[in-house]
């Protein structure tokens, strides 16, 4: 089964992302916990892609599509803003973040904690992150 | 999809977030946390998450960039309160190990009490 959601990159449209997927997800998940961390997820590399990527432009916009299979589901997001290069980027220490105070930082390392697998592939104009949740025992049959 | 309340008890400043704290909204919540930092009057603050439907990484990093201003200042912040999903977010990070959590109002005051003594 796939779902599909096209939003423009305006930060209010966050909360949109988050209904859809906690929507189409409450039918194959049972464990409201489990639908949160992935949606925090999604809206964790959402942000960080209407935020950093495309600055808020609003005639940008950002694709997402969910696919449930056998083993799990997958997340694919996708936008043709600025590419994020994962090999620079240095996961920081909790302690860091709490003494620079910068408020921002820990968006990547929620996605990795929760994920199972989380891939950032840049072809041509086109960016797209792939995230992936293995289903646990708490699947709906 | 926020709303932000600030009210004294007593010695107490009560800050009540309501609805999701996201990258949109978490302005809000930082705006409301400089005000107490900024006034040398607060030395407690409960944070009531009851009505905190959603927290992102943008929250998260809000309470974590005054966990260092807080304890220079000596003022102390419990928060209370949180779903179990709100909760979850802050475990992820082991961040209920760096911010002082608990189950309700109640336990929120003795808390700060217990610190003062």
């Amino acid at each position: 089964m796939k779902f599909n959601l096209k939003v423009y990159c305006e930060k209010t449209r966050l909360r949109d992302i988050r209904v859809f997927i906690t929507e189409k997800l409450k039918a194959y998940v049972h464990d409201d916990l489990e639908i949160n961390q992935m949606v925090l997820a999604v809206d964790e590399i959402c942000a960080n892609l209407i935020i950093h990527s495309n600055y808020c432009n609003a005639n940008e916009t950002i694709n997402l599509e969910v696919s449930v299979e056998k083993d799990g589901i997958t997340f694919e997001i996708s936008d043709e803003g600025e590419k994020f290069d994962i090999s620079n980027y240095k996961e920081p220490s909790i302690q860091e973040v709490v003494q620079t105070k910068k408020k921002g930082g820990i968006g990547l390392m929620l996605v990795r904690r929760i994920m199972d697998k989380v891939e950032f592939i840049n072809k041509e104009q086109k960016n797209t992150c792939i995230l992936h949740k293995r289903f646990n025992h708490t699947q709906k049959e | 999809m926020i709303n932000i309340t600030t009210n004294i008890e007593g010695k107490d400043h009560i800050i009540i977030v309501e609805g999701d704290v996201d990258a949109s909204s978490s302005i809000h919540l930082d705006e409301a946390l400089t005000e107490l930092a900024n006034d040398e009057l607060v030395k407690n603050i409960l944070v009531d998450g009851t009505q905190l439907n959603y927290i992102s990484s943008a929250g998260l990093g809000v309470f974590m960039s005054y966990i260092d201003d807080f304890k220079s200042k000596n003022i102390k912040m419990v928060i209370y309160g949180l779903s179990e999903k709100v909760l979850n977010v802050f475990q992820i990070l082991g961040l209920d190990q760096l911010m002082t959590i608990v189950s309700d109002k109640k336990e929120a005051k003795e808390k700060l009490h217990e610190v003062q003594s």
